[in-house]
């Protein structure tokens, strides 16, 4: 006998939410006052990864920051002031801290359009996860459930997609269409369904096979509301984690478009465009290039360590 | 393993398909491409009399069947701005934008697997942590602005190396750091979950309860069974340098396929820009037909689905 046959006859532990028996008998919680608990229970988890919740305040704060920026912004990040362009950072400046990151070649201050810089980069970033997750979600879902044909159809879209350079197709597109807030969203929203598609499959196919999908089909549930009431829940956690490192990527792909001269178009500040110009400056003034960067830097590694902790919380053998 | 072989060789036949359709189609996503090709200055005669030439009146498919055939014998059109094929200058500059994946590719592996394997075999202690968190960063920094940071210490602050062109091995550093840092990233993280799977399973106990050695079990044992999946990975991010080729030809003015590409687009040089495409697509097919075929020595099981 082999050791692996040895180890299945290790006895069981059945998780505790598999023993319908024992929740039969005992007087049951209200089904929103139980769903409260266990979302508490799953936050206190993740909050308990403290690299998540490290995270998880700097997705907020940025987020907070960009629904905020007129709030905060210290000067209007348009205004242009010619007379103190290329002002350096407050603590080089002799002027004193009244730029704290310094100004731009028209003047303009770096801090401000760097707070008014998160606004594309968030509103793509939402914008385009939402489309590509729903897209992938259902693609996931038909090919998972259905199998044959659908499947292979839809896995062979899933190769075409892949074979592409992400950026060149993406900026041929653009160029064609024309650079605009809408085609940047559109563009990368219905090229990144793929990996949505195939996370979600893979759960359908492990999920497909359970008892209470049979015993929903047995009893004639049909199948669109066999996939949307019983499937979709559960396989809703893969497509969470997916979602939010996916959001990380798009923010990277919404600046290298913005810094190609093909994302939202001048004056409005984004990250890509800041460093675009800040380039052209690198020798003599150093900020421009710098601080935006790091901004990128900064809401890209809160999004990455926050998906890490979310999908080490709810799923660790999750592979992605 | 024949009927294995040839199935996933029309896969492959399909997928190029495919990649030919899109190829074609990005040209007629307005609806009309001889306004996509001309100058927005063209007159309305000019526009008629090119479209007439180019057979832009046809039915849709048969413009797609000519652009297939075309496609198949390497013609892609003239290139606008340089009146060449824009197959061959796409060509000429293919094994710039090889040089400089391969560089990158190098980088990673050279860098990824050991730091992945010591992780994974010193979980927890200092090691672990400084290489996860260095592999963290590099997932997250923009290749952009590593590009423009590295030039700005390297090459206009120390002054050690060029900032750009091709040429000499110096020319290739910056570059090939730039662009496998996303890469030597993911393939770290993956080589040590990777390690840390095959190292808690039963028969790297059973190893290790005979007498054999840390050296022997984590290179001989543990790695062979954790090198499938980075060679999947490998195959994958072949692609991802091949599309970041594109922003980091563009920084350090690499004479690539992506920086022809971005120009191209720049000029509305359609021609080229749909053979960069194709080209660029075609490669990435070909290259993971080659690791799936490979990947039936190295895990046998594959061939019996």
């Amino acid at each position: 006998m082999t050791p692996r046959t040895l180890h299945r006859w290790r006895p069981t532990v059945v998780p505790e939410s598999d023993s319908g028996a024992a929740r039969v008998a005992l007087p049951m919680a209200h089904p929103a006052a139980q769903g409260r608990r266990e979302w508490l229970a799953f936050s206190r988890r993740l909050v308990r990864r403290r690299t998540a919740l490290f995270g998880a305040v700097v997705v907020a704060v940025v987020l907070a920051v960009a629904l905020a920026a007129p709030l905060v912004s210290p000067f209007d990040p348009l205004g242009q002031d010619l007379e103190n362009r290329l002002r350096p950072p407050g603590w080089q400046d002799g002027a004193g801290y009244i730029h704290p990151l310094g100004t731009d070649h028209l003047g303009r201050d770096i801090l401000a359009r760097v707070i008014f810089g998160a606004r594309p980069a968030l509103l793509v970033g939402v914008a385009a996860v939402l489309i590509s997750g729903v897209l992938g979600m259902i693609a996931g879902l038909l090919s998972g459930y259905f199998g044959g044909p659908v499947d292979d159809v839809l896995m062979r879209l899933a190769d075409i997609q892949l074979a592409f350079p992400f950026i060149l197709l993406a900026i041929a597109v653009i160029g064609v269409l024309g650079p605009s807030l809408l085609t940047i969203i559109a563009v990368i929203g219905v090229s990144s369904w793929v990996i949505y598609a195939r996370v979600v499959r893979g759960a359908v196919l492990s999920i497909r096979e359970r008892e209470f999908i049979q015993a929903a089909q047995a009893l004639g549930v049909r199948d669109w509301r066999v996939l949307v009431r019983h499937i979709l829940p559960n396989a809703f956690t893969p497509w969470l984690v997916v979602a939010t490192l996916d959001m990380a990527r798009v923010i990277v792909i919404e600046s290298a478009l913005s810094f190609l001269g093909l994302g939202v178009q001048p004056p409005t500040p984004t990250w890509g465009g800041m460093l675009a110009d800040g380039r052209v400056y690198l020798s003599t003034a150093w900020w421009l290039a710098t601080f935006p960067g790091l901004a990128i830097l900064v809401a890209v590694l809160g999004i990455n360590l926050f998906g890490d902790g979310l999908r080490d919380t709810l799923d660790p053998r999750l592979k992605i | 393993m024949t009927t294995y072989l040839v199935r996933r060789l029309a896969q492959s036949l399909i997928v190029l398909l495919g990649v030919s359709f899109v190829v074609f189609f990005i040209l007629h996503l307005t609806g009309d491409p001889a306004a996509v090709l001309l100058p927005p200055d063209a007159s309305a005669e000019d526009l008629q009399r090119f479209r007439q030439a180019m057979g832009f009146n046809d039915p849709f498919f048969v413009q797609y069947g000519r652009f297939l055939r075309g496609a198949l014998q390497g013609d892609f059109g003239q290139s606008i701005r340089h009146g060449e094929p824009a197959f061959g200058l796409v060509v000429e500059r293919m094994p710039a934008t090889f040089e400089l994946s391969g560089a990158a590719l190098v980088i990673a592996l050279a860098l990824a697997i050991p730091a992945g394997i010591v992780s994974a075999v010193r979980r927890n202690t200092t090691v672990d942590y400084v290489s996860t968190v260095v592999a963290l960063l590099g997932q997250s920094l923009p290749t952009f602005w590593l590009g423009i940071m590295l030039i700005l210490v390297f090459s206009v602050h120390w002054g050690w190396l060029p900032s750009s062109g091709r040429g000499r091995i110096e020319h290739l550093i910056l570059p090939a750091i730039t662009l496998g840092l996303f890469t030597t990233a993911r393939i770290a993280r993956l080589t040590r979950s990777g390690m840390l799977d095959v190292l808690s399973q039963d028969f790297i106990r059973t190893a290790r309860a005979k007498g054999v050695g840390d050296p022997p079990v984590v290179w001989k044992h543990a790695l062979k069974n954790a090198a499938i999946p980075i060679v999947t990975i490998v195959g994958i991010e072949l692609g991802t340098l091949l599309g970041g080729s594109v922003i980091t030809e563009t920084i350090f003015a690499w004479p690539g396929v992506g920086r022809l590409s971005v120009q191209a687009i720049y000029n509305r040089d359609y021609p080229v820009v749909q053979a960069a495409v194709f080209l660029l697509a075609s490669t990435f097919v070909l290259v993971n037909l080659v690791v799936d075929v490979l990947y039936t020595y190295l895990d046998p099981r594959i061939r019996l689905r």
